[in-house]
């Protein structure tokens, strides 16, 4: 009886291991059988021609420039603000504080809210302000939507830290913020950690991005212009009738995987660098 | 006796305090020693420290012995005010070092934390290298000069006898140290921020029997020119380097004295129930 339940229990592992496995060789598979042979220099060197979305010539850069300078304005402004609020409620707040109770709880929530929802509330205010759809907009919403994904991972891994770190910094005579800045190196591989899955986050998300940067055939000049997306570039070309049109949608779905994967070699890359006398 | 630049320099800021008065008060202060009155701590509603009275002799070792649980590390974090970081923790009393209540209204926590070295129990060293760990204090207490912090963390090193060992690789990372070596860096690195005072937590439990000799032979170095309190479980340890015991149990001291006539000849019952090892 033991014995088949130990067999039992060990071909369920199996069996979850494997499907997850599957899934992810069945969308590469399909996404490459599909868009390999539409990805060609044109896709990444050129913007969209005139009936590009009838299977004219063209490429997708506007999208690809688009959604870097999104991701990268996002990320820029998030992680501006989640260092100090995970820093302030790590290290200046004590132990049991209300207060930080209160903020993690509110990036649960915050965590939770769907994009779409994000953003609307980025359209609102952008009518309430008087703006239209602009890269600035949609940096804005992107922003919203991946702060608290990075506050939520990268305080986890710093309340992870043991007290002796902040201790014994203390008791050298620093101050908070002397402290702060030490274990920050500490803590850099975990703050990449927190800015890739906001990066997986935000980089990928259509429905913050529909309202808020719009969609353009043309790259950004300036931030109040507006900005094309590679999700949202996906989506109108999958919705095209013309086959060709939807494999290309595939080629920017791979576009976009190589994206994600060079800009988290690059974090690993300059948090190994940062953080080489990590304890 | 030690004066700091900052003292002289804070006490000459008061115009009606001539040189002469400023000499003065150098003597005044003198009595370098930490002296402790009605010292009561709480942690929440438990009361950790009771009624504590003691001095501390200057240039000596004492050793704070006692069972688990009995508020010696309380005690050693009462005085570098490190429990100004839990709010939870409530203290009255005075503690007095170089004749000063640190706990007095115009007290510079920094100021008191500097004149306090602390060895922790588990050595913690720095994430930068072992020349950045040893420069780290003198560096955010003011020193620019390259040179002189040069200075600062070769002699430090070459003091705790780790210089010899780390020459050619003190870029490298702290944390590739034995743990025997990282300890005796934080000892250095605690040095060279130039304290008065030198608190051990514990400081050698965690070691191998090599580096704890290491350690112990380097406090009784030390005691010519610092103050060393050490919190400590083994009670041979005590005996070996102590020059006074303080015995608590149960957040009071219960007796306390020169370590020969502590141990040869202990008054409380309850002491000799302790060295014999009745409870621990």
């Amino acid at each position: 009886m033991k014995y088949l339940e130990e067999k039992i229990f060990k071909i369920i592992m199996i069996c979850a291991a494997m499907l997850i496995f599957g899934v992810l060789v069945y969308i590469i598979a399909t996404v490459f059988y599909r868009g390999l042979p539409a990805l060609t220099l044109d896709m990444i060197t050129k913007l969209p021609g005139g009936g590009f979305y009838l299977g004219k010539e063209g490429g997708v850069l506007n999208a690809i420039v688009g959604s870097i300078y999104i991701i990268i304005g996002s990320l820029i402004i998030s992680i501006l603000i989640s260092v100090p609020l995970v820093m302030y409620i790590n290290f200046y707040l004590p132990a049991k504080s209300v207060f930080a109770s209160l903020i993690r709880f509110s990036l649960d929530i915050l965590f939770g809210i769907p994009s779409i929802v994000y953003g609307a509330f980025g359209f609102a205010l952008m009518i309430f302000l008087g703006v239209r759809a602009s890269l600035l907009g949609g940096i804005l919403a992107v922003a919203m939507l991946i702060m608290p994904i990075m506050m939520r991972s990268f305080d986890e891994i710093t309340r992870l830290l043991s007290r002796d770190l902040p201790d014994a910094l203390l008791s050298l005579g620093a101050t908070k913020y002397e402290m702060v800045k030490v274990i920050l190196k500490q803590l850099m591989p975990g703050l990449v950690t927190a800015i890739l899955l906001a990066i997986g986050r935000g980089i990928g998300d259509a429905a913050t991005v529909l309202f808020t940067a719009g969609y353009t055939d043309n790259i950004p000049a300036s931030l109040n212009q507006p900005a094309a997306t590679l999700p949202l570039s996906i989506f109108f070309q999958l919705g095209s009738p013309v086959e060709e049109v939807q494999n290309r949608a595939y080629a920017s779905a791979i576009i976009l995987t190589v994206i994600i994967l060079i800009l988290s070699f690059s974090a690993r890359y300059f948090s190994s660098k940062f953080s080489k006398h990590k304890i | 006796m030690i004066i700091t630049n900052q003292q002289l320099a804070s006490s000459s800021n008061h115009s009606f305090l001539n040189l002469n008065e400023a000499i003065s008060l150098k003597k005044l202060i003198t009595n370098q020693s930490i002296r402790i009155e009605n010292l009561d701590v709480f942690i929440e509603d438990q009361h950790i420290l009771k009624d504590m009275n003691l001095t501390i002799p200057e240039k000596n070792i004492t050793c704070i012995i006692g069972p688990s649980g009995c508020g010696k590390s309380t005690f050693l974090k009462t005085l570098n005010r490190m429990h100004d970081e839990s709010p939870e923790v409530k203290i009255s009393g005075k503690v007095f070092v170089d004749d000063e209540n640190i706990y007095g209204p115009k007290v510079n926590v920094i100021d008191t934390r500097k004149k306090m070295g602390l060895l922790a129990q588990r050595p913690c060293p720095l994430p930068m290298s072992i020349f950045d760990n040893v420069a780290y204090g003198p560096r955010i207490h003011g020193i620019k000069k390259r040179k002189a912090i040069n200075q600062t963390v070769i002699q430090y090193l070459q003091y705790v006898g780790l210089w010899e060992e780390v020459r050619d690789r003190v870029r490298t990372s702290a944390t590739r140290l034995s743990i025997g070596q990282q300890q005796r860096l934080c000892l250095a690195r605690g040095l060279a921020i130039e304290p008065e005072y030198i608190l051990g937590d514990e400081a050698t439990s965690a070691l191998d029997p090599l580096s704890t000799k290491k350690i112990e032979e380097l406090f009784v170095k030390l005691k010519e020119k610092y103050t060393i309190i050490l919190v400590t479980h083994t009670l041979r340890q005590a005996r070996r380097i102590a020059d006074h015991i303080i015995f608590m149990y149960l957040g009071k001291i219960i007796e306390s004295g020169p370590t020969e006539e502590f141990f040869n000849n202990p008054k409380k019952q309850l002491t000799k129930d302790y060295l014999s090892g009745s409870f621990s």
